[in-house]
């Protein structure tokens, strides 16, 4: 029986999160106080990161030490923390700032510390109203006990943490849209080069990370880089937090060593439904791509998906039965990107809306057999050609879709299709 | 009508904390928007041309420019919630409302909306009332809510 292993989700469910002292008689804040007590000098703090080989979670896997290390030096930095969590089926994030709030307070302070920045925001997408008032409420207790704040527990480390509130828009999880929407403009990303790390927040050497990379500082901090690699794949140490919902007993997120096999995970959200039989799984969110039977058997890392030409992404696992229809779901998708496209360039904004409707003409009986491969290389033109991620990923879902089920497209065309959802 | 100079003396003089104004504005508004004139005030406050407000204000899908109800049902279109019936709620609530997606009932006291993944799918459909994400909904469930926020509104 596959089990789970908790190095982020530790204390989730198990302190009130409300309470500092709990969540300090749970081991929050040890880190830092062994950081300051030992006197560990911040470029310790950067090389442990590196040796841990922590990777972002929120998708892309760059090597968290690394952006570190890559920091320009500058009088003024920032951390950004990126909780927009956008991608659709992950629910990580929430769990962490729902559950633990201390947790990732330490692990931006201790980021802070590293990279030489005082100042850090946490981007909390605008509907996430309650994780919003609880990290709110967290910090303000971490302040008044001087966990926060300048010279933390009498050291010499300054640090101060504010919760930025966004507004609804997926491409604000992208780093420079999210330093655009800071700084109160429109979410649209930026050029790079220059990278956020260069030149970020106001223009200043930036670093951003993601909740669950954050969450994962303390427990390196305090255990050491070889602990954390006892965890997880030789390229994808520790943990991940993968939400499974859709056709599963017990929809949920679950937190497993990197390289868990799919069927594993499935197993750990109490299998797939009772009487639906398994036809595929769309891994990393809208982002994602689908994998089919003979994806079960995948290590879930970061290379594993990227083996079959899809990507871990966000962790997030839609698993589809056998009674629900591809070109449905992936309809649904193709109207997401179209509506969160920001539109700043053309091969997305143009792009997005002809995919769906292509998808559109497909599915309901109207459609020829060549608008499949000219969905495919209008999405092919899409990654080649735009501005940012969103725009580049709809090739995922989309090949992914029409590689391994393209009977059921193929039976579309044939037979008008009543789209349930449009 | 919000206090505007009320919530505008509490933040700097500052592009910076745009967004965070531009909600509670909208928060405090009864008609759940951003009027002209407010936008007007909020230029005037963190001292940027009223196009750049423009600008932020029209991009970002939780702002309105133009009234909405007092209260806004907002939900989840994503995939997750679609399979575990989310497509019937929205039916539901078009019948229930008398309105389409972006409508607001005649009363004044609702407008429907979707919204991308609230991040609730383990406990799909889910929708968000306000404030409020309510998970694992039902047309019966999301009916009692409806009459509740009537009643209490009436009093």
């Amino acid at each position: 029986m596959p089990s789970e292993t908790r190095i982020v989700l530790e204390n989730v469910g198990r302190i009130d999160p409300e309470s500092l002292e709990q969540a300090t008689s749970a081991g929050a804040y040890t880190a830092l106080r062994k950081v300051i007590e030992e006197g560990i000098p911040p470029e310790r703090v950067v090389e442990e990161v590196d040796r841990s080989g922590l990777r972002g979670r929120g998708g892309a896997g760059f090597p968290t030490g690394k952006k570190w290390s890559l920091l320009a030096p500058g009088d003024e930095k920032y951390l950004i923390c990126n909780a927009d969590e956008g991608e659709p089926g992950t629910f990580k994030d929430r769990l962490i700032m729902e559950g633990d709030p201390h947790r990732l307070i330490e692990g931006m302070i201790l980021a802070g510390y590293a990279i030489g920045a005082e100042k850090g925001y946490i981007y909390i997408r605008g509907e996430y109203t309650e994780p919003i008032e609880r990290m709110e409420r967290a910090i303000l207790a971490a302040r008044e006990a001087g966990l926060l704040g300048e010279g933390i527990l009498g050291s010499s480390i300054s640090f101060d943490i504010e919760v930025k509130r966004g507004a609804g828009s997926y491409v604000c999880g992208e780093e420079t849209a999210m330093i655009e929407s800071i700084e109160g403009k429109r979410g649209y990303p930026r050029l790079k080069p220059p990278y956020p790390g260069s030149a970020g927040l106001w223009g200043k050497p930036t670093v951003v990370n993601n909740v669950e990379t954050l969450a994962n500082v303390p427990p390196i901090v305090n255990r050491g880089a070889a602990w954390f690699r006892s965890f997880g794949t030789e390229s994808s140490p520790g943990t991940k937090i993968f939400p499974i919902f859709g056709a599963v007993n017990e929809p949920k997120a679950v937190e497993a060593e990197m390289g868990t096999r799919l069927s594993d995970l499935i197993e750990l959200a109490g299998g797939i439904r009772d009487g639906s039989r398994f036809k595929a799984a769309l891994i990393g969110g809208a982002a994602g791509a689908f994998l089919g039977p003979d994806g079960l058997e995948i290590g879930l890392d970061f290379e594993g998906p990227a083996e079959r030409g899809g990507v871990l992404g966000s962790g997030a696992i839609l698993v589809i039965d056998d009674g629900s229809s591809i070109p449905e779901i992936l309809h649904g998708i193709l109207r997401f990107f179209k509506h969160e496209s920001c539109g700043q360039c053309a091969p997305c904004r143009a792009g997005t809306a002809r995919t769906v409707e292509l998808s559109r003409r497909i599915l309901t009986g109207v459609g020829r057999e060549s608008d499949l491969d000219l969905i495919l290389e209008l999405a092919e033109t899409m990654e080649a050609t735009s501005f940012c991620p969103l725009g580049q990923s709809v090739i995922l879902p989309v090949r992914s879709a029409l590689t391994l089920f393209p009977d059921e497209f193929l039976s579309c065309l044939k037979e008008p299709h009543a789209i349930a959802y449009d | 009508m919000a206090d505007l100079s009320g919530i505008l003396a509490k933040y700097p003089r500052s592009a910076e904390c745009l967004l965070d104004i531009l909600h509670e504005i909208q928060d405090a508004e009864p008609g759940n928007y951003l009027s002209e004139g407010a936008l007007t005030a909020v230029a005037e406050h963190v001292r940027i041309p009223l196009s750049r407000v423009l600008s932020t204000a029209s991009f970002y899908s939780m702002f309105s420019l133009k009234p909405r109800g007092r209260h806004i049902i907002r939900v989840c279109e994503s995939p997750p919630c679609l399979l575990a019936g989310g497509e019937r709620l929205i039916a539901y609530l078009k019948e229930k409302l008398g309105v389409e997606v972006g409508g607001t009932s005649e009363d004044g006291s609702f407008t429907l909306e979707t919204t991308a993944c609230l991040g609730a799918c383990s406990g799909a459909p889910a929708v968000m009332i306000d404030e409020k994400v309510h998970e694992g909904v039902t047309e019966e469930r999301l009916g009692r809510i409806i009459d509740e926020l009537r009643g209490k509104d009436a009093i």
